[in-house]
């Protein structure tokens, strides 16, 4: 039986890889020129969250990254995206606006490829589920101290909200710790390339300054 | 247990497979633990709040792992441990071997356990499992398949039943998807790309490792609780080959609208159309199968697990068919919808062939009838009834997501107009809950009454 049992093996392979090339190589192939951004590049744009971080919380910041510079914004990247991927955020958030459903209204411009090709999206965080926003617009849209009153409890800034708290990103005073400020310096990142902060429905008072 | 080298070996090591058996249930009470904790957040009753490690982004994680590499795993393991050697009348290569993988196993399910909920869960659905646990989950499937491919290899039997057909590609598939979805976009392909890597990964653990295992699995068990042929041969060889051809070319369907080429997407919905007409071969076929036999649903309690989860196959796909398209995934992808969809396939359909394959298997490997079959009766309804109104609530409860999204409605009101869906949810889940309580409570008593004089099924044949 060895021979027929062989080509069920071979088989299984052959069907995988002829899935495999059409699902997954002729992507790669397609944005094979888009370029891969280092997290060293990326780091680069400091956005101004970033910097008021330092002013709002200036003990904390010092003690937990320094100085406001490239390399402690990417430190601060890559520990915030660490927690975000720990805590399983990205199974109630996803990071994609699609052309459907009037999500560039309620999000903000349509993602598309060359936002996602850099070391920040290894793996990619597309996420599958949204209980709570989509978060690849989110840069801006709220304040450094909404997140972090949000993440020690989400129900004092969003009511009904059903988010739970993260108290373990805090310190026995309610200062937030190293995690807290990372993963607020992740997620104002998250859209900062943009070039404006989207008018969307979020931004009422700028939606309501519009319409005048 | 026999040594290896004893010419009065077994054929089927039982104490193996019921060893699968108990750890496959045991990663079943976990999740549905877990389960539970998680739905108890969406209405503010979370059960540990302010422990990090029980955090509930952490705990859905152990929920959706333990599903897959418990539950599932351990019992389809059980399954090929019981068949193959059934099949091709030749024991495994070897049951030390056997019991180096089963050990192996458990560890790897409490390595990622305890790394999920310590924080060191990798970003990928499905491939939670911390990035020091892959290599080690590779390493258990190829010693799997070489102690399980062995005797399919070597047996005199002439030609090879359907079965042996899907465990044969389900061996080649598994270990490459594992790498693949593990391994690429984690460190290679970031971007677009790497979610379609991901998608096809999602996608591929589903079709390619727990599809072909139960459909297997199914080909076996059936027409020997029914005491009669499979109804086509033509049909098991239709429904084999447009599996294996299209299952593995889908994966992309999980990111509709996303930046992934549209070419991509396009494919994708097209090959998910294309095998939910095949696999309706594969039904008709089962139930071509259980025609003039339909008593047995009545009967036999296995059966009826066999064929409910079968109807919900039916009913997964055509639901697929309609979700799959670009013009439906406006609405629901992204809301509970999908919830329901992935609960009714692993849980509806393989977790309920599962069940079926214990109620047969558990008297035979602990050698005791059962205890109580109105136990089994409770089990088997409270089940389907919590499994199908999940189902719909989820389904309905998404359908209100998605509309309230598109509509630009306040983001919190999708959340306060789920409440009442989510509530629901819970309820049905407590209802799945307490029929496996009752499961369990019957295995355990099963187990400890006194051994009778006879033994039902226990094969022993020379190796």
């Amino acid at each position: 039986m060895e021979r027929l049992g062989a080509a069920f093996l071979i088989a299984g392979v052959v069907t995988f890889l002829l899935g495999f090339v059409l699902q997954g190589v002729l992507p790669m192939v397609t944005y094979r020129k888009l370029p891969v951004k280092t997290l060293a590049e990326i780091s680069q744009d400091i956005p101004e969250e970033f910097r008021q971080l330092a002013e709002d919380y200036p003990e904390e910041f010092t003690r937990a990254f320094g100085e406001v510079n490239p390399a402690s914004f990417a430190q601060a990247l890559s520990r915030g995206r660490a927690v975000y991927i720990a805590e399983g955020c990205w199974h109630c958030h996803s990071q994609y606006v699609r052309p459907v459903s009037q999500e560039d209204l309620r999000f903000g411009p349509v993602s598309n490829a060359a936002e996602y090709n850099n070391e920040l999206n290894l793996p990619p965080l597309f996420g599958t589920r949204r209980v709570g926003p989509d978060l690849i617009r989110e840069a801006g849209k709220h304040s450094n101290d909404w997140h972090i009153a949000h993440f020690f409890e989400p129900r004092d800034v969003a009511p009904y909200s059903v988010m739970p708290p993260y108290r373990w990103f805090f310190d026995d005073k309610g200062r937030p710790n190293k995690d807290a400020l990372a993963i607020t310096a992740y997620v104002q990142w998250l859209g900062s390339w943009v070039e404006q902060v989207p008018q969307t429905i979020y931004n009422v008072d700028a939606l309501a300054g519009a319409k005048q | 247990m026999t040594p290896a080298t004893s010419p009065q070996r077994q054929l089927v090591n039982v104490a193996l497979v019921r060893a699968h058996l108990v750890a496959s249930a045991t990663a079943f009470a976990i999740l549905l633990l877990a389960g539970l904790a998680f739905a108890l957040q969406f209405m503010q009753y979370y059960p540990f709040p302010g422990i990090p490690a029980l955090s509930p982004g952490r705990v859905r994680m152990v929920h959706t792992n333990m599903a897959a590499y418990g539950f599932i795993a351990n019992a389809f393991i059980a399954g090929l441990l019981w068949a193959i050697p059934r099949l091709t009348k030749r024991p495994i290569l070897s049951d030390g071997l056997g019991w180096l993988i089963f050990w192996a196993w458990q560890g790897i399910l409490v390595l990622t356990f305890l790394g999920i909920l310590g924080g060191y869960a990798q970003a990928i659905e499905w491939g939670e499992t911390p990035i020091f646990v892959d290599p080690l989950v590779l390493v258990g499937l190829v010693l799997l398949v070489t102690n399980l491919a062995h005797p399919i290899f070597k047996t005199r039997e002439r030609g090879l039943y359907v079965s042996l057909w899907y465990f044969l590609a389900a061996f080649a598939w598994t270990g490459l998807v594992y790498f693949m979805g593990n391994y690429m976009p984690q460190f290679w392909v970031p971007g677009a790309p790497g979610a379609a890597i991901a998608g096809l990964f999602i996608h591929d653990l589903v079709g390619l490792f727990v599809t072909p295992i139960g459909w297997g699995l199914m080909y076996f068990f059936v027409p020997l609780l029914l005491k009669k042929p499979i109804w086509s041969h033509a049909l098991s060889l239709i429904g084999f080959w447009g599996i294996a051809f299209f299952y593995p070319m889908q994966g992309v369907h999980h990111f509709l609208w996303s930046p992934i080429p549209m070419y991509a997407q396009y494919g994708a919905v097209v090959a998910t159309i294309a095998i939910e007409v095949v696999v309706v071969t594969v039904i008709v076929n089962f139930f071509g199968t259980l025609y003039g036999r339909s008593d047995a649903m009545r009967s036999n309690l296995p059966i009826r697990w066999f064929y409910v989860g079968m109807l919900n196959y039916a009913l997964t796909c055509l639901q697929c068919a309609i979700q799959v398209t670009l013009t439906v995934q406006k609405v629901i992808h992204f809301t509970d919808w999908v919830v329901g969809h992935a609960h009714l396939v692993m849980f509806g359909v393989f977790g309920f062939w599962i069940m079926g394959m214990m109620v047969e298997l558990w008297p035979q490997v602990v050698g005791r009838p059962w205890y109580s079959t109105r136990l089994l009766t409770a089990h088997f309804w409270l089940t389907t009834i919590g499994m199908t109104s999940m189902f719909v609530i989820l389904m309905a409860g998404g359908l209100v997501q998605g509309y309230l999204w598109g509509s630009l409605a306040h983001w919190a009101d999708s959340v306060v107009y789920s409440l009442p869906f989510w509530w629901a949810r819970t309820l049905t889940g407590l209802l799945i809950i307490l029929g496996t309580g009752l499961f369990f409570y019957n295995m355990w008593a099963t187990a400890r009454q006194p051994a009778p004089a006879y033994v039902p099924g226990a094969a022993t044949a020379e190796a």
